[in-house]
């Protein structure tokens, strides 16, 4: 029986029965095109809501920790060395926050291949002045070239330049919540005081938006020489690296090795969002079982066609085993029809599904 | 009785079991010769089409044995057996169950396709050749469906010989046709054993028809009473 008597014969059929095999094929169409568009879909929203952390967190952070000492002097005693201790009311060294050697390390970094960028930052713990009333704050000093090229800054900063920030001194970018309740403006000044006590007069001239109203209402941002100057540090404190990485899998083993070579903590993102990990992949699963599920409707809708094409040409497959073709030959007549219909729905369905997508 | 033995039935019986034992066919012996024209006859219910449908290999589940050209098909599988079928075999059905899809010209063809022995162009030449022995050559290329009933089991008769079958097996063949398309096709059956030396085995309750042909089986609940 050659393969081209099996498609003229299964052909027959199909055009005969041409609107059926038009809907099983739509069918397949459809659920393959919704499948795609939909694992598209899931994807942009993926990517969509891990951009809004994700792209402001540095794959790797270097910065001092506030922990105690991880060796106590006990353990520096011969005498006790076999035995257990135990110490209670431990607290924490006596740690400058600022990061030792940063333009060092800064350079070192550079250099390193895996490494897309670095941005230093500093934190500064602040009060904004509002008559007699005083509100928590942070102000990140940044560097605002590197954060807009590294973690997407310029994407929630509106109402102003972040480069204004280098160029209009004393100048501050202020968080969406902190402003609201301010009722600060573009161009007016604020008043803040450090934890030293000081005051400083800073420009508004602009407003940063992460979407996170918690964070909008503290965090501000300014540039690395002001925060300098409202900590009063010199020019080369630096109290954060932070590291964008070209391969983010790669985070926690490098926190590991940066933390040995440079003697400092670091942390890496999986660590820092494990919970959006975990809401990703949650994510996907839910996306691919919808998908497969619509996948396994159409092969039913396919199914069922057949079914009934058999059964309505029951005539035909007596009549054909008579005249002597064998069960195979029928079944691959059978097949060929499930398959064209299949793998045309298919392709058409990947073509839509792309459009879609 | 002329020539050899072509087919031979050797005490064929079969029973079904649902929902208790009934016995439709009871040691049935009989054998055909080369070029024979058979009818065989009964009322209904006496096993006739049984018989047909176990004499012509499409069932199996039978006591007894069948010998066609001396080759028993105890044993063969279903795909030795479809393919006795396409060689040795032609059917013609009471409805003549061609396919509709399909032109006249391609439904004769269909058998050859599957017995792959000539080319496409000889198959059709043959096809067309027996259409016009018929003398419908010029439905060759109507579709089946479009056909007279006369016309399609003529298109039938076509297609049972395309294969250049050793027998021609028939059930009720013009128990749907008006006497005068019955009269054709019984001449074309007589024309087929005396000028192709083509046996035939035709399953009819047609007395008339039966009259004529050469030997009568008669089949009596399970049965041979005569033949």
């Amino acid at each position: 029986m050659k393969i081209k008597h099996i498609t003229e014969i299964s052909g027959a059929l199909m055009r005969a029965r041409w609107k059926q095999t038009l809907v099983a094929a739509v069918g397949v169409t459809f659920s393959i095109a919704f499948f795609i568009s939909l694992l598209g879909f899931m994807e942009g929203l993926n990517q969509l809501l891990d951009g809004i952390v994700l792209n402001r967190t540095p794959h790797v952070r270097l910065y001092n920790d506030i922990l105690p000492s991880k060796i106590q002097p006990i353990d520096l005693t011969e005498d006790y060395k076999d035995h257990h201790n135990f110490i209670s009311s431990l607290k924490p060294t006596n740690t400058r926050k600022e990061i030792y050697n940063a333009p060092q390390i800064i350079d070192k970094l550079n250099k390193d291949k895996r490494v897309i960028g670095v941005a230093p930052k500093i934190t500064a713990q602040v009060f904004y002045n509002l008559g007699n009333i005083d509100l928590n704050g942070i102000i990140n000093g940044v560097d605002p070239e590197k954060e807009a090229a590294f973690f997407s800054f310029n994407d929630y900063v509106f109402d102003g330049k972040p480069l204004d920030l280098k160029n209009v001194s004393n100048s501050i970018i202020l968080g969406q919540g902190a402003a609201d309740i301010m009722r600060a403006k573009v161009g007016d000044n604020i008043t803040v005081t450090s934890t030293e006590g000081e005051q400083f007069s800073l420009k508004v001239i602009g407003f940063f938006q992460s979407g996170i109203a918690e964070i909008d209402k503290v965090q501000s941002f300014a540039s690395l020489s002001t925060t300098q100057k409202i900590l009063g540090e010199n020019s080369n404190y630096i109290s954060d690296i932070q590291i964008k990485l070209q391969d983010m899998t790669q985070a926690p083993a490098m926190a590991v090795e940066y933390e040995n070579f440079f003697k400092i903590d670091a942390e890496d993102i999986q660590t820092a969002n494990a919970q959006f990990e975990t809401g990703s992949s949650v994510r996907s699963i839910i996306s691919y079982a919808v998908g497969i599920t619509l996948l396994i409707v159409s092969g039913f809708g396919i199914y069922n066609i057949l079914n009934m094409l058999i059964y309505e040409k029951m005539d035909t497959i007596a009549i054909l085993k008579a005249t002597g073709f064998a069960g195979t030959d029928v079944k691959k007549i059978f097949i060929s029809i499930s398959l064209s219909i299949g793998i045309a729905g298919a392709l058409a369905g990947i073509l839509f599904g792309f459009y879609f997508q | 009785m002329k020539g050899n033995i072509l087919l031979e039935a050797q005490a064929i019986s079969k029973s079904f079991l649902n929902p208790v034992k009934i016995d439709i066919l009871k040691e049935v012996s009989f054998s055909l010769s080369r070029g024979e024209y058979a009818s065989i006859i009964g009322r209904s219910g006496s096993g006739k089409s049984t018989l047909l449908y176990i004499l012509s290999t499409m069932d199996t589940d039978f006591t007894g044995e069948l010998l066609l050209d001396g080759i028993s098909i105890r044993g063969k599988s279903e795909k030795e057996l479809a393919a006795i079928r396409n060689e040795k075999i032609g059917f013609v059905f009471q409805f003549h169950y061609l396919l509709n899809e399909f032109t006249a010209l391609k439904n004769v063809m269909l058998p050859g396709f599957k017995l792959d022995r000539l080319s496409e162009e000889e198959l059709e030449h043959n096809a067309y050749e027996f259409l016009k022995d018929l003398g419908i050559e010029k439905l060759a290329h109507k579709m089946a469906n479009q056909l007279s009933g006369g016309e399609k089991q003529r298109v039938a008769i076509a297609r049972a010989m395309i294969n250049d079958p050793l027998i021609i097996m028939c059930d009720e063949p013009t128990g749907n046709l008006d006497s005068k398309n019955a009269d054709i096709v019984f001449n074309i059956f007589k024309e087929l054993t005396e000028e192709y030396n083509k046996t035939l085995l035709v399953v009819t309750h047609d007395l008339d028809f039966a009259q004529k042909t050469q030997r009568i089986i008669e089949l009596a609940d399970g049965k041979v009473l005569r033949g």
